[in-house]
């Protein structure tokens, strides 16, 4: 039972790291990136071609590929989505399929859709005893990553001078020109750290779940379903849905196992019923 | 009254309908049924989006829905096919009402995201409710035949199929030009001022949603039979952005645009898989993505504002002559 929910937050930490991404980008750009789960997707094999041609291990891969896939996002919105956005938000979010597939399809025409094999690093290869049951080292490490990144971008977010400019062009875009603040300026880095988000979790991902061009396409569907929870455009609100969408389907999947990937979106539609901007969100949003 | 605004059109009417009855004299027959069907999904997704303003990405809900529902139907309960296309219609219909009711309350990108939610849903349950879907395989075997005639053959099965699709595409045409088909676009353009004209705008978008969602199954089902079996990747997410995509292609807000998006789409793809190129969403989503940055309007919405940009400047030309100088 412990260790079922261990498991769920295990699964929420990579909810958490993709929810927290979709959600800056698109407090900052209005722009909801249907391409996320393929940036994730293209994090684990990222990792993958380090690892078998570069040679790069697994701690490197952790630092280089979500560097390299944000430098990735940075060009991208420059390049596309910068020209969209003035328009219904409708175009990006379309925009977003076209590259989806296309980044899906062109991993699959060169690896194939049988799952790539990743090596746990060594450091944690064992388990640890966490007092009342052992549990797998990596995902004891994943767990500890994931909720330092979040909470660090919270308390950027939060405490500093830039992630002040950043939450003010957020919510009132208009306001903090008229105060100077150049938002266009804050745009592209914030798209291509969420976009660098994405590809961490990917690395994160690789040793523990199959590397496949489709991993992305089936979870990107769930972390919409969380953001949905958590609150439209809620920093905050996406990270912990996350966490506690992992939580509960691992304890649904204990308990119920036929109900276990609907679980997520009968959640959904109690939180819509109850509060149709999420549990975070504010009404205004919509 | 309908007569006489069918009488407005008669050419290009006619010239869709001749089209439609010749279209597998020349294309490969099971082809040309997959454009029929996937003409109508369109045309049913552009109802909603086009003419009510909300992007449903969760439409494969309600085409591999009634697929499902459709084969189910035809597999258990011998009726003929007709009976079990308008069962899987009325099924989709039906499950478009929860659906719908949660996710009309947002408008916009949100709703595209609820719509996408509740649609994986769907396909979550069809995966694993093996005992009825068949899981992974899907339902095979589907028979096509009716009162003792054989129409396996798709060639024939095409005219057997056509009337649904034809009906179908002639409701959303009469949905789109009826009062309420005015609603639905005054809420498109200015909802509060719809809300305050005294409309029950979510009433009318659960309407739209949920009459969107027949068409759909009506096109799923013809599909389903067609092809003789139902698959998981009907309900795919992926399967409502093709349809998405096809109503781009062809203009959004066209109605009859998405068949020529949904012929093109439809062709290609045969085409691609018939060279040996599986991985057709390299092409698609390359095709996509040019249309949303440079080519906006679709091939038909193109078509038709040359034509208005035109009569305009005759227009104006006349006025001009008109005035004395």
């Amino acid at each position: 039972m412990l260790q079922q929910a261990f498991n769920g937050l295990v699964g929420g930490a990579f909810y958490a790291l993709l929810a927290l991404g979709l959600a800056v980008i698109f407090g900052m750009l209005g722009v909801v990136n249907l391409a996320h789960g393929a940036f994730y997707m293209l994090g684990a094999f990222g990792a993958f071609i380090a690892l078998d041609s570069l040679g790069l291990n697994f701690w490197l891969a952790l630092v280089v590929v979500p560097l390299a896939l944000g430098a990735a996002g940075i060009v991208l919105e420059r390049a596309f989505i910068r020209r969209l956005t003035p328009l219904d938000p409708l175009y990006n979010f379309l925009f977003t399929f076209g590259l989806a597939l296309i980044l899906q399809d062109l991993v699959k025409r060169q690896y194939g859709v049988n799952s790539q094999p990743y090596p746990r690093p060594s450091q944690l290869g064992g388990t640890v005893n966490l007092g009342l049951f052992t549990y797998p080292a990596y995902q004891v490490f994943v767990l500890g990553a994931s909720v330092l990144v979040c909470g660090g971008v919270w308390v950027v977010l939060t405490r500093t001078r830039v992630g002040m400019i950043v939450r003010a062009a957020t919510e009132k875009p208009e306001l903090s020109r008229a105060l100077g603040i150049d938002v266009g300026r804050w745009v592209t880095p914030v798209f291509g750290f969420g976009i660098a988000l994405a590809g961490f979790a990917g690395v994160l991902a690789a040793p523990m779940r199959a590397v496949n061009p489709l991993m992305g396409s089936d979870l990107i569907i769930t972390v919409f379903a969380v953001v949905v929870i958590g609150g439209l455009g809620s920093v905050f609100g996406s990270v912990a849905a996350g966490f506690a969408v992992g939580l509960v389907s691992a304890l649904g999947n204990y308990y119920v196992p036929s109900l276990s990937q609907t679980l997520v979106f009968i959640l959904m539609a109690a939180v819509l019923l109850w509060r149709p901007a999420g549990l975070f969100g504010r009404e205004e949003a919509l | 009254m309908i007569l006489s605004k069918l009488a407005g059109r008669p050419v290009l009417l006619a010239a869709g309908l001749l089209a439609a009855l010749a279209l597998p004299w020349f294309i490969y027959p099971p082809v040309a049924l997959d454009i029929a069907c996937w003409a109508l999904f369109a045309a049913a997704v552009d109802l909603l989006l086009g003419f009510t303003g909300l992007l449903s990405f969760g439409h494969a809900a309600f085409w591999g829905g009634s697929a499902y529902a459709t084969g189910l139907i035809a597999l258990h309960s011998g009726l003929p096919f007709p009976v079990a296309i308008i069962g899987g219609a009325v099924f989709a219909a039906l499950l478009a009402v929860p659906i719908g009711f949660l996710s009309v309350r947002l408008t916009g990108i949100y709703f595209a995201m609820v719509t996408l939610a509740f649609a994986q849903m769907v396909y979550f349950i069809a995966n694993q409710w093996r005992d009825a879907t068949g899981g992974e395989n899907g339902l095979q075997g589907i028979p096509r035949e009716l009162f003792g005639l054989d129409l396996s053959e798709p060639f024939y099965f095409y005219y057997a199929g056509l009337p649904f699709v034809l009906a179908g595409m002639f409701a959303a045409w009469r949905i789109v030009r009826s009062p309420f088909g005015r609603v639905l676009v005054s809420i498109r353009d200015n909802p509060n001022r719809a809300r305050a004209l005294g409309y029950p705008v979510d009433r009318y978008r659960l309407l739209a949603f949920v009459l969107s969602a027949g068409l759909s199954g009506l096109a799923g089902g013809v599909f389903a039979i067609g092809h003789g079996f139902a698959s998981l990747e009907g309900v795919y997410w992926t399967t409502s952005g093709q349809a998405v995509m096809m109503v781009v292609l062809g203009g959004i807000g066209t109605l009859w645009g998405g068949a020529i998006g949904a012929a093109l789409v439809v062709q290609l793809q045969d085409y691609l898989a018939t060279a040996g190129f599986q991985e057709t969403g390299i092409v698609t989503g390359l095709i996509f993505i040019v249309i949303v940055l440079l080519f906006r309007r679709g091939i038909w919405g193109t078509a038709r504002h040359l034509r208005a940009v035109r009569r305009g400047r005759r227009q104006r030309a006349t006025i001009r002559r008109a005035r004395p100088a």
